[in-house]
């Protein structure tokens, strides 16, 4: 059976010319960039090659790159550490329904501590209204942290009027990036934005790899303690094998980004009409423009979405789900609430997320396989063709609305 | 994550479908937890002839629907009644700890669908 990967918004295999750079740091080169001895020489140049890779792939400076370990970690250090280093100034934080759980739920973790935060909704599309973020600025807000692109969805955020609202109120404006770089442009001086957080496995670049822009001055409280690394701004030995393995995939990307978010998007729009023609009762969840190249979130009417991905899986075809069985808890996903989708189409939403290695017949194979897998479950599903109305109450009025 | 049997009946369920004139209906679950399975019964002398199912849900709801119907088929009315959701599950050879709550209701759909059979026929 052929294996079809369509989730690289989970995570991208390591690019094999990035696995080759990364080789020789593990043994040959096996030095602490922080020795002043040959061994830590012999690896320190490394670093801050990849450091600059970084740095040029997001319109910064290398000197504004510091290395971390993940995502998440990106995220816990622009909040946790601006409302440390700026409580003094105000305790309030703005961000969106929509946003990942590295910044939802750090948020949440600061409500409990007495901070405020305002979360801002989102239309059907999964969009921000701009007004209603400028107005929910308030003397106490010290930041605004705010995604680029929407894991689940794609849906992208108007970026750089969020950082010129942020500048002209003067309140921190932290981004999480980690879904746009590598599949967008990203130009953190365009976009006015004070911390953008990169994960390497999203680019093609090893999991446990990860990074933070921090415009040059910005006072952070740092959020590991410890020794001197990164400026004093993040303590630990560097993952020197990662870091270079990052500073290549982000230079590969910067390279070919055009092109191939070209090819990607035409294998979604493909795959998008193609499943369209075929599935009678499909929803698109996501801003039909506004998007990432690569992704493609649908819900199929009437049935449940970690049912769907089982029938994928013994097909050889890998995707994700927004249902409530796939995110381990009783609720569909959070994106999809907040955007208003209705609770059988959230269970049943889909995510199809495109990388540079998916092929034309690929695309064709799962067009081809998905609509009578679809029907089997709807042949399945007492909420389908229902004819005693009282019992579906919930599923058929309300999804009637399609 | 599933078992054999838990994928053998969430590819192949038996008794998929409903029954016109059913003698008892039962319904359980909702639609914003994700799961809603339906049995419909056909009973005879106190015997459960036919029983089919229509569920929407995970592959776990799927399976568990499949194999009540397959467990429930032939029994007395007081035989259904003492199958219960753990027994469902240990047929299937178990299923993952996180769908034993809100996965694994095919016996109460079945006790529904026999309560609806009993009200509908109170000198059976």
């Amino acid at each position: 059976m052929n294996h079809i990967y369509l989730d690289n918004n989970a995570t991208t295999p390591v690019r094999p010319e990035v696995l080759t750079a990364m080789l020789p740091y593990f043994s040959e080169q096996f030095g602490n960039p922080s020795s002043v001895h040959w061994a830590g020489r012999q690896v320190s140049g490394a670093l801050e090659k990849a450091r600059a890779q970084v740095a040029t792939l997001i319109n910064a400076s290398p000197a504004e790159i510091v290395f971390v370990s993940c995502g998440s970690e990106g995220d816990n250090m622009a909040i946790l550490g601006t409302l440390d280093a700026l409580g003094d100034k105000g305790k309030h934080i703005i961000t969106t329904a929509v946003e990942h759980p590295a910044v939802l739920n750090t948020c949440k973790y600061l409500e409990k501590r007495g901070y405020s935060v305002t979360y801002l909704p989102v239309d059907q599309d999964g969009m921000l209204d701009l007004v209603e973020l400028e107005a929910a600025i308030t003397p106490e807000t010290v930041l605004i942290s705010i995604m680029w692109a929407n894991n689940e969805t794609g849906t992208l955020f108007p970026i750089a009027e969020i950082g010129a609202i942020a500048k002209k109120h003067q309140v921190r404006f932290h981004c999480d990036a980690v879904q746009a770089v590598g599949k967008v442009p990203v130009d953190v001086q365009a976009a006015n934005v004070d911390f953008l957080v990169i994960s390497g496995h999203k680019l093609g670049a090893p999991k446990g790899i990860g990074a933070i822009y921090i415009r040059r001055g910005t006072k952070l409280t740092p959020l590991l303690h410890g020794g001197h690394q990164e400026r004093n701004r993040r303590a630990g030995t560097h993952n020197v094998p990662s870091i270079v393995g990052l500073g290549l995939a982000c230079e590969l990307a910067g390279q070919e980004m055009a092109e191939k978010s070209v090819q990607i998007k035409a294998l979604r729009d493909r795959l998008e009409a193609g499943l369209f023609a075929a599935v009678p009762q499909i929803k698109l969840n996501g801003h039909p423009t506004a998007r990432l190249p690569n992704t493609l979130n649908v819900s199929f009417a009437w049935i449940e979405g970690e049912s769907l991905l089982m029938s994928l899986d013994m097909k050889g075809i890998a995707a994700s789900s927004g249902s409530a069985c796939t995110s381990g808890s009783l609720e569909p996903s959070h994106v999809l609430g907040a955007m208003c989708v209705e609770v059988t189409l959230a269970h049943s939403s889909t995510r199809f997320s495109l990388g540079a290695n998916n092929t034309e017949a690929e695309i064709d194979y799962v067009i081809e396989i998905l609509p009578p897998i679809v029907q089997r479950l709807r042949d399945m599903s007492p909420l389908y063709n229902c004819r005693d109305r009282e019992t579906c109450t919930v599923g058929c009025e309300s999804l009637q609305k399609l | 994550m599933y078992s054999e049997k838990v994928m053998d009946h969430f590819s192949n369920p038996r008794n998929v479908g409903e029954i016109e004139n059913a003698d008892g209906v039962g319904e359980v679950g909702n639609a914003s937890c994700g799961d809603i399975m339906k049995i419909f019964l056909k009973v005879d002398n106190g015997i459960i002839t036919d029983v089919k199912f229509k569920t929407f849900g995970c592959g776990a709801a799927i399976a568990t629907s499949s194999m009540v119907t397959e467990m429930a088929l032939g029994k007395t009315i007081a035989e259904a009644l003492v199958l219960t959701n753990a027994a469902v599950a240990e047929a299937l050879d178990g299923l993952p700890a996180q769908k034993m709550h809100c996965s694994n209701l095919a016996a109460d759909a079945l006790h529904e669908a026999i309560k609806d059979y009993q009200e509908r026929h109170p000198n059976a």
